[in-house]
C-alpha cells in the first residue's frame, strides 16, 4: 500500500497515551479527565470549562467580580509561576498599572525548551482552551485588551491546535469584543519561535514577538512597565495560566490546600531519563520525590537511582541520597540546594557517568547562549571545552578549580538567567560528583561501565 | 538560481501573501515586523529553504530593511539558508533525550541514509542535523520532520519505517 506524506507522519504521532493519559495523575486540575480527543470548546465547556470566566463577569446569575476580587484570589492562591522563576503570579499581576491609558498586553509563554520540559505541550494539544480561559481571566483582572500566546517553534502540531482553540472561542464569544454580552474585550493571538532557547527568557520572547533577534533586555525596566512595543506587558507560563479557572471556581484558599503553605496547588512534573514511564504527572505540590518516582514506574528495570536534575537541565543536580528525602515543592527543593524550576524532573541511574551528563549540557548552553554578554558567549564555551576535555580523558588536575572559577565569574554577570543556567549545573557538579570529575583526570576514562 | 535574479525579489504567489496577511493581522499595523518569524517559516515550508530573494521579498512586504529580516533567519536554529534534502530530519540529542538513545536514534539515521551528521542524501532526499530540546521529553527519542512533523518514540525499527515510508511516499 503507498501512503501520501501525511499518513507516513501520522504513524509516529504520539497519542499522550503514555505520558498523559496514564491515569497516573493524583488530584489533577489541568490534565484531569483527558483523552486527547476532547479538546474542543463544547467538551472543555462539559468539564466545567469557562464558568470561571462567567463568574468573573457576572455571566453565571452572579454578581461578577472585580479585578482586585480577581487578583485577591490569585494571590490568596499562592499560585507561583510554573515556568521555573516561583514568582506569586498575583502579585506579578498587581504589578500591571491598570490605569495606564494606552494599550498593555498579555503574553503567555509557552516556549517550552528548558530540557526535561514537555508539560506545557501537552497542556495546548490536549486542553488548549484552559489557558485561553486563564489568559482571558487574567487579562479581565489586568484591564488587558491584547494578548499573544508565544509557542515553542518545535511543537508546530500544538500551536495549529491551539490556533484553532482560538477560532473555536472567538466563534463562540468567549474571546472578541464584548465578551459574552460584558463591557470586557480581549483580543488573542498565537505566534511561533523557530528554534532558540533563549526565547523562553521573557524579554529575549519580546523581542522576538516584535521580529527581532532574540536577544534579552535589560531589566529594569521590567515589562510591567516596559514590555512588548514598549508597552505595559504582564507575562505568565503556560501552567499558570491553565491554573487560573481553577482557583476562581474554587477559591484561593481551596487552591493553596491542595499543596503547602507558600506553595499552592498541584504542579505538572515532566518525568525524563532512566524511569520506566517516562510523562507527565499532575500532583499536589509538597508530594515525596518517592511518590513521584513511583507514579512514573520507578527506576529503570535492574538499576539503582543515582541522581536527579529536579528543575529542568538548569537546576543544580542532587544526588538520590538527598532526592529520596525530599519533597516536590518550591521550598524544599530549594533548601536542598536545587530548584523546582519549570518542574522536569530528569533521573538518571547508576549506569550513567557524571562528567558525560555534563558535557552534554554544557554544549547545550554553548549553543545557545545569544553572544550578547561576553562572560556568557566566551564562558559557555569554555565550560563545554573542559568538560568535553575531561570526559575524553585530556582534562588536567587544574581544571578542577578552572572549572569552577569560570561558573562563578558567569553567574551575576550576565543580562539574564541563560549564564546562571549555564554554570548551575557544572557547580552542583562539581559539588556533588567531584570525585568522577577527578578519577576521569587520573585514569582517562568513566567511573561507570561505557555510555549507553 | 542565476545573477539576474539576485537582483529582483521573488515575486510570492497570491496563496503565500494570503499566508503572510492572515499573520500580519495578528499585529498593530505599524508593528509589521512582528511576521517576519512567521513568514519566513512559510517560505521554508513552500520552498525548503529561506533565499536571500525571499528575505527581500518578505522585507518588501513587511516594509522593514532586507537585514531586519536576515538578523532574524540567521539568529533561529531551524531557518535553513542554504536548500536541504526534501525531508529535513532532526534528531534531539539533548540529555534527556541522549538517557533514551537520541544519539544513537541519530546515527541510526546517519547509518541507514549513508550521511555523517548534517549532511544531505546524494538523491537530494534527506538532510540530517542534531536538534536541541524539543520539549518532548518524556517520548524520546524524538526527531522532527520539516519542522513542523515532530516523531515520538523512534527505535531503530520505528526508524526505517519512517525511513522506508517517507521514500515511497505517493506524490
Amino acid at each position: 500500500m503507498t501512503m501520501n506524506l501525511e499518513q507516513v507522519l501520522s504513524q509516529f504521532h504520539t497519542t499522550a497515551a503514555e505520558t498523559c493519559f496514564h491515569g497516573r495523575h493524583i488530584g489533577p486540575q489541568i490534565l484531569a479527565d483527558l483523552n486527547g480527543k476532547n479538546w474542543s470548546v463544547n467538551e472543555y465547556e462539559a468539564r466545567g470549562g469557562y464558568q470561571a470566566l462567567r463568574k468573573i463577569l457576572g455571566k453565571d446569575g452572579g454578581e461578577g467580580l472585580t479585578q482586585d476580587q480577581v487578583i485577591a484570589i490569585v494571590k490568596e492562591s499562592g499560585l507561583r509561576g510554573r515556568g521555573g522563576a516561583g514568582f506569586p503570579t498575583g502579585l506579578k499581576w498587581s504589578f500591571m498599572p491598570r490605569q495606564f491609558p494606552g494599550q498593555k498586553y498579555l503574553v503567555c509563554n509557552s516556549d517550552e525548551g528548558e530540557p526535561g520540559t514537555c508539560k506545557d505541550r501537552e497542556i495546548l494539544q490536549h486542553n488548549p482552551h484552559i489557558v485561553i480561559e486563564g489568559m482571558a481571566i487574567a487579562a479581565y483582572a489586568m484591564g488587558i485588551s491584547v494578548g499573544y500566546n508565544y509557542i515553542h517553534g518545535e511543537i508546530f502540531e500544538s500551536y495549529e491546535r491551539f490556533e484553532a482553540a482560538l477560532e473555536e472561542a472567538r466563534a463562540a464569544g468567549f474571546l472578541g469584543d464584548n465578551i459574552m454580552g460584558s463591557n470586557f474585550s480581549f483580543q488573542l493571538h498565537a505566534a511561533h519561535g523557530f528554534g532558540a532557547y533563549i526565547c523562553g527568557e521573557e524579554t529575549a520572547l519580546l523581542e522576538s514577538l516584535e521580529g527581532k533577534k532574540g536577544q534579552p533586555r535589560f531589566k529594569p525596566p521590567f515589562p510591567a512597565s516596559y514590555g512588548l512595543y514598549g508597552k505595559p506587558t504582564t507575562i505568565n507560563n503556560t501552567e499558570t495560566f491553565a491554573a487560573v479557572p481553577w482557583i476562581i471556581r474554587n477559591g484561593g484558599q481551596a487552591y493553596l490546600e491542595c499543596g503547602k503553605p507558600n506553595n499552592g496547588g498541584t504542579k505538572i512534573f515532566s518525568i525524563s531519563g532512566d524511569v520506566e514511564r517516562p510523562g507527565n504527572y499532575e500532583i499536589p505540590m509538597g508530594t515525596p520525590f518517592t511518590k513521584l518516582l513511583e507514579l512514573a514506574g520507578g527506576v529503570r528495570a535492574g538499576r539503582q537511582l543515582k541522581a536527579v536534575i529536579p528543575g529542568g537541565s538548569s537546576a543544580p543536580v542532587l544526588p538520590a541520597s538527598i532526592m529520596m528525602d525530599i519533597t516536590m515543592d518550591y521550598d524544599s527543593i530549594a533548601k536542598a540546594g536545587s530548584m523546582l524550576g519549570s518542574g522536569a524532573v530528569i533521573v538518571m541511574d547508576d549506569s550513567r557517568c557524571m562528567v558525560k551528563s555534563l558535557q552534554r549540557l554544557s554544549y547545550f548552553y554553548m549553543h545557545e547562549s545569544c553572544g550578547q554578554c561576553t562572560p556568557c558567549r566566551e564562558g559557555t564555551g569554555w565550560l563545554w571545552r573542559m568538560v568535553d576535555r575531561l570526559e575524553r580523558g585530556e582534562g588536567r588536575p587544574s581544571d578542577m578549580d578552572l572549572l569552577d572559577n569560570v561558573a562563578e565569574n558567569i553567574m551575576g554577570r550576565t543580562i539574564c538567567a541563560l549564564g546562571d543556567a549555564a554554570a548551575m549545573p557544572v557547580r552542583g557538579m562539581l559539588k556533588h560528583f567531584r570525585a568522577e570529575f577527578e578519577h576521569h583526570i587520573t585514569h582517562k576514562t568513566c567511573m561507570v561501565p561505557a555510555y549507553v | 538560481m542565476s545573477s539576474d535574479t539576485t537582483l529582483h525579489s521573488t515575486p510570492l504567489s497570491a496563496a503565500t501573501i494570503a499566508r503572510f496577511d492572515r499573520e500580519l493581522a495578528k499585529y498593530p499595523d505599524d508593528q509589521k515586523q512582528s511576521a517576519v518569524m512567521a513568514c519566513l517559516a512559510i517560505v521554508q515550508q513552500e520552498q525548503g529553504f529561506v533565499s536571500a530573494d525571499s528575505e527581500r521579498a518578505i522585507a518588501a512586504h513587511l516594509d522593514i530593511a532586507p537585514m531586519a529580516v536576515h538578523e532574524v533567519s540567521t539568529f533561529y536554529n531551524m531557518y535553513n539558508l542554504q536548500p536541504v534534502g526534501k525531508y529535513k530530519i532532526n534528531v534531539c540529542t539533548n540529555l534527556p533525550c541522549q538517557l533514551r538513545h537520541g544519539q544513537g536514534a541519530l546515527e541510526y539515521v546517519c547509518k541507514k541514509l549513508g550521511v555523517e551528521v548534517g549532511g544531505t542524501t546524494a538523491d537530494g532526499m534527506f538532510t540530517v542535523q542534531p536538534g536541541e530540546c524539543m520539549g518532548a521529553c518524556a517520548d524520546a527519542p524524538v526527531l522532527l520532520v520539516n519542522d513542523r512533523n515532530m516523531c515520538s518514540y523512534m527505535s531503530h525499527e520505528k526508524i526505517d519505517q519512517l525511513i522506508d515510508g517517507l521514500r515511497a511516499v505517493k506524490e
